[in-house]
Order: structure tokens, then sequence, then C-alpha cells
């Protein structure tokens, strides 16, 4: 068959099958998102539910993320699980700030998201004050489901980023 | 001249094998610990003050949430306390409900110590994964009783919240009779590891008299010869109908502190089985509580059980309205912190890590 | 022992110290808060209580409280023995410690003082531990009230350098 096919025409059926034509956003956010590396950075109650996540019957490897780096210098996703108290919170930027960009937040559970349960003096009321989050997984603690799910959310966020309007570009 | 010093390094709160926000500034000679001030306070969220704002019932889950891990012995801790403030009676069934689910709590605090003894050891993650597929299982329980996995909010001053569900006897029947092949496969993997052996044993010595000097209790005190389980002593709830033993190690290290909690899970299958053999018909909760708790007696009381980690006790000061006055919860793991200059000092920086798995604290117990 | 025995012989022993015996459903001896260490000292050496179980501080109107909880391991005593130290000065309250006699009670000591603001002499660590050195007040008292603060409130309190 194929020598009764011209040269362009031969041409022409290589390149369909071995070169694909995408755009730059496509492929950058497709690298970013399909392994994302949390830090190891369970603070309460939630960081069981998270590590449940990532154990065998709910696996997190499939999105590429069973490796808690415990570095934040190695990490790219903060998944902050748990309450962050007074105390903690200097820590808490402290890690955030020593992330190299891009890096992603993810507020676990009602302390996370707004104090939780603790109306009281010794509890920041929700990780927004003192950082920027991109998905609020609700629940206390959320079931490994709703971590799965608000993962995927995260994902989704970064396949609609763009280069050209990402923060850290600016 | 020569002239040396020590480096003051900082194990911070966060930090892979801590686990959670738990600080250590220790000093050190080369290697060698010389010196450790554990600084705490990162997980405080003012539970005591909370629980002044609500009624007695709405102390319950914020109890919950203080050892995340067993949040069912928090709450009958609870229970036995105001229960003795009220002078309430349990019915029996819910007694014998009590103890399965405290025997299964204690189960799955056991399987995460030992999973996360193992993680510091080295052994990343392996045999954890085995110990969570168990807690699976247990938490399958959980929620076909109460409604959620880990903040279960069950027992109730009086009783429990409601009757087991229909398919829950068989279940927990099936699960106790695997999980015997799971403790028989942990000890056959790690029990005479070479490794294990070398790095724990003699290491994190806790002598018997320094223990009950420095207030220690549970798996810790046991682990170091003294044979004091408050379930055989108080005999609160049924304890006294079961046939158990209280096991002890002689030496008290990281070692020894590994093999009892493998011991007590034997014991609690033990339990397990004879109360779901042995349990009666009948109601689950006092009729009396409800009204009783709207107007509780003038007074304090003082209630303790045996929770996985230690004693857990709450001691309740009521002035006779619907709030508590004072709620003062005894945390096992920061009284089991007590004696840690004494583990500590002479050994070196990997060896702190395996003797803090060892002790097996939680965070939320500790600051509260 | 039996609890009312330890009594008997507490107050042959010192006969100026018990304040009350009040009734409840623990057995309670409340004494003036000078004499702690005396009375810790003679229950743990010759009464046999070597476990301290709890250390709480109670701020009741008109005084504070230091209740201690002890029981014995060695006999297995079922029943606690409750000892009060009923603390008359509300502005400066101060006992002395007795973490030379258990060591139980160091955390539990300097977590009294953090919360509550009683201060114990002879503490070898009298430093805040649940939270830091600036906190403004002691938030178990009665007259703080619960209230939750931004994270900007609290940023002139906190220690700078390498100290947080």
């Amino acid at each position: 068959m194929q020598d009764t096919m011209s040269e362009e025409e031969l041409i022409e059926e290589q390149i369909k099958h071995n070169i694909f034509l995408t755009t730059v956003d496509k492929v950058y956010n497709w690298g970013r998102r399909s392994s994302m590396w949390p830090v190891a950075f369970g603070l309460a109650c939630c960081a069981f539910e998270f590590i449940a996540t990532g154990m065998a019957r709910y696996d997190l490897s499939r999105f590429g993320m069973e490796i808690m780096r415990p570095s934040p210098r190695q990490a790219d996703l903060m998944i902050v699980a748990g309450t962050i108290t007074h105390k903690m919170a200097p820590q808490v930027l402290r890690i955030y700030n020593q992330m190299p960009e891009p890096k992603y937040v993810l507020a676990m559970g009602n302390c996370a998201i707004s104090g939780g349960p603790f109306p009281s003096y010794a509890v920041l009321q929700g990780a927004n004050e003192i950082l920027p989050v991109d998905v609020y997984v609700p629940g206390c603690p959320p079931r490994p489901e709703a971590l799965l799910e608000g993962i995927m959310k995260l994902h989704d966020k970064v396949m609609h980023q763009s280069i050209k309007t990402v923060p850290w570009y600016k | 001249m020569l002239r040396t010093e020590t480096i003051t390094l900082n194990l911070g709160p966060q930090h892979p094998s801590t686990h959670g926000v738990f600080r250590l500034r220790l000093q050190l000679n080369g290697e060698t610990v010389v010196g450790i001030e554990p600084v705490m306070g990162y997980l405080h969220r003012g539970i005591e003050k909370l629980c002044e704002q609500g009624t007695y019932v709405q102390v319950i889950p914020l109890t919950d949430r203080l050892d995340y891990v067993c949040s069912m012995t928090n709450n009958q801790a609870y229970a036995v306390a105001v229960e003795k403030l009220l002078g309430l009676e349990v019915p029996e069934r819910a007694e014998y409900i009590r103890v399965i689910m405290a025997e299964l709590t204690r189960i799955i605090n056991h399987m995460m110590a030992v999973g996360f003894l193992w993680n510091e050891l080295g052994a990343y993650f392996t045999p954890a994964m085995y110990c969570f597929r168990a807690r699976e299982h247990i938490l399958d329980l959980f929620e076909m009783t109460c409604g959620s996995r880990m903040m279960c909010n069950y027992m109730r001053p009086g009783g429990v919240s409601g009757d087991l569900p229909e398919g829950f006897l068989p279940a927990a029947k099936k699960f106790n009779d695997y999980f015997k092949g799971v403790i028989d496969q942990l000890e056959t993997f790690l029990n005479e590891n070479e490794v294990f052996l070398a790095r724990a044993v003699d290491v994190g010595v806790l002598p018997a008299d320094v223990a009950i000097n420095a207030s220690i209790t549970g798996p810790m005190l046991r682990a170091s010869g003294v044979a004091y389980d408050i379930r055989k002593v108080d005999h609160y709830s049924v304890y006294d109908r079961f046939d158990f033993d209280v096991p002890t190690c002689s030496n008290g290290d990281v070692y020894d502190r590994y093999l009892q909690h493998i011991k007590e899970m034997w014991q609690s299958v033990r339990i397990i089985e004879q109360a779901l053999d042995g349990i009666p018909e009948g109601e689950v909760m006092n009729d009396q509580a409800a009204k009783a708790l709207r107007r509780p007696p003038q007074g304090e009381a003082y209630g303790r059980i045996e929770s996985p980690k230690g004693e857990l006790s709450f001691y309740v000061v009521s002035d006779g309205s619907a709030n508590p006055y004072r709620v003062r919860i005894r945390p096992p793991s920061q009284i089991n912190l007590s004696a840690l200059k004494e583990m500590c000092e002479g050994h070196k920086i990997q060896d702190i890590v395996i003797i803090l798995g060892s002790i097996n604290l939680t965070m939320a117990d500790l600051d509260r | 022992m039996t609890n009312e025995e330890i009594l008997s012989k507490l107050r042959e022993r010192f006969p100026e110290v018990v304040v009350d015996v009040p009734e409840l459903i623990d057995f309670t001896v409340a004494i003036k808060p000078e004499a702690v260490v005396d009375v810790a000292r003679f229950l743990h050496d010759e009464c046999g209580l070597d476990y301290l179980a709890l250390l709480t501080a109670v701020d009741q109107t008109e005084r504070f409280e230091v209740v201690y909880h002890l029981w014995s391991i060695k006999d297995r005593t079922t029943e606690p023995f409750v000892l009060k130290a009923y603390i008359e000065d509300k502005e400066n309250p101060t006992v002395p410690s007795v973490t030379p006699l258990w060591r139980g009670a160091s955390y539990q000591e300097r977590e009294a003082y953090d919360l509550m603001g009683i201060r114990f002499e002879g503490h070898p660590n009298p430093k805040r531990i649940l939270l830091w050195e600036g906190f403004p007040g002691h938030p178990l008292r009665k007259d703080f009230e619960n209230r939750t603060y931004t994270f900007e409130e609290l940023k002139p309190t906190r220690p700078t350098g390498p100290e947080w």
C-alpha cells in the first residue's frame, strides 16, 4: 500500500500519527496538574483523613500525589489539614513562603475554612486570613471522597489557568 | 586551646515524624543529645473554656476532637464523669455496646501506634498501610452505627445515643476473626526483625519508679513492669464480667512498648469476642438522663477510664446551672511526656525520633 | 489506709492546717496554701499516695482553688484522696510547687499558671506552656471574656527573633 502512495501522502500519514499540535497553555497546565506534590503538613484531625486518602482504599497515587514531601522547598501544594492556632500561624506562613512558585493552597476541613467548631481565643478563624486559598473542602473531618473531589476541582482550576495571567509571572 | 560548644537544634513544629505540631529544642554535642526541652501549645484550641459556654451535652462533640484517633473513649470518659456527678445508672445493653466500641477504639489506636512507630524507624509507610487497612474495616463498623467515621459523638451520659443497626453483630464477629490473622501477620513480620532489635532494645528505658512518680499511665507504665490497668482496678462499666489479662513487659524500652501494644491488642480481641457473645437485649439509654442534665446538682466529680493512651479523666465542677462551671481534662499524652529527660539524654538524635514514636502522642490531646 | 484514717493522722500531725472537709462525692480535704508542700510530703511518704493523677486550678467567685487528686498505685485504691488548697488572695495567687515530690505535676503547674495565673513557687521552669509569653491575660479566669482574635490583633504581642 505504501508503494502506491505518493511521497506527500506518505509524509502526511506519518505526521498524523506522530505529531500533536497543542497550545503552550495546555502543555504547561497538564504538566503542573499531573503530579502535584503536597507538603506533609497535617495539623490536627483532618490530617488523619488526609493520610487515609493516601492509603490503600482511597488511593492518592493515581493522581501522582502519594509522596508527601517533608520539605516545603520540594512541594507545590499545601493542604492545610486541621486547626491553625494563633501560636502556629507564623510558622504556617513561614512554610508557605518557603515553597517555590507555582504553588497552591487547599483548605481542608472546617477549621481551616473558618475556625470550625472552635470560636475561641486561641484559634485563627480561617486560613484565608494569612494565606491565599484556592479550594475549600468543607467537613469535620471531610471524608476521603470529599478530599478527592476537592483535589479534582483544583486540577480543574489549574487546567483553566493561562500562562499570561498567572500571578507568579506578572 | 580547643574549645567545644553544643549546637542547638530545633526539631520544629512541622516535621515529618513528630505526629503533628510538636517542637523540641535539642542541645547536641556532635550527635549525642545533652539537653532537651519540649515546646508545646501549637494546637491549643481553648477547649476547656469552650466547655463552659455550652450545655452538658454540647460538650460531647468537643470531647471527640480531643484525642481524635480514639474518639469513642473520650466520649466514654466524659459520660462516666457526668454519670458519677448525677448518679445515673446505665442500662446493661448500653454497657456492653460501650465495651465493644471502646475495645475497637483501642485496636485502632494501637494499630496507629505500631504503624507510626515503624514510620519513624524508616520503613516508609509499608507497615502503616497494613494497619490502616484494618482501621478502615473498623471505621466501616463505626459508620454503620453512628453515621460518622471519626468524630463519633456516640456515648452520652446515661447510655448511648442509638441502638446498634441490624448487621452490626455479624459484621463485628467477622472482623474479629479476620483481625486475629492481621495481628499474626504483623507479629511474624515485625517482632524478630534484626534491624528493629538493634535499634530499639535498650533505647529510651523508663524505670518503673520514675514512671509512677511522673504520673505516667497506660501502655508506657505497663511496659515498664507495673501491672496497673484501670479496667481491673476500678471495675467500671461491665469489665469485671470478662476474662482478660493485663500483660506487662520488663525492660521499659522502645521494643517493650511496641510489644506491649501488640499484647494488648490480643486482649482486646478476647474481650470483644466475649462481649459479642453475651450482649443482652434491652434499652440503650436511661430515661432520667435528659431531665437530670438540665438541672444537675451542685458538686464536683472525677471520672476516669483506661483510654488507649493512658488514664483519661474528666473533673467536672457544677454550680447547679445548665452549663458546666469548670471542665478539666487530664491529658494522658502531655503527662506521659513528663519523664522525657530521663528517656532521651545520652542517646543519639535518631533515637529521639523513635522514642517519641513509641510514646504514642496525639497533639490535640496534649494541648487541648 | 482508708481516707478517713489518713485525715485523722493528718489532723494529728498538722493541727492547724485543715480549713474544711466539704461534703462532696469524692473525699475532699481543704488546707491552707502555705502548708501544701509539708502535707504533700506527709501523704507521699507515710500514707503511700504515690500517684498524683490530676492538678487543677478552679476560679470560684470568692477564691482560687488548686485541687490535687491523689491515688495509691501500690495499694490499688479505688477512691481518690482529693486535696484542695484554698487561695483567698485573688490579686496575686501563689502556692508552693509540688514538682520536687511528683514529677508529673511539672507540666500541669505550668499550665495552671498559663491559663489561670496562679504562681507556683519553687517550680524549676515557671514559663507559660500553651500560650506564648506576651499573650494578653489568663484565659480561664472568669473575668476573661471568650472572644476571637484576628491575626493582626495579636501580632504586636508576639516575640520577635529566633524565640518564635
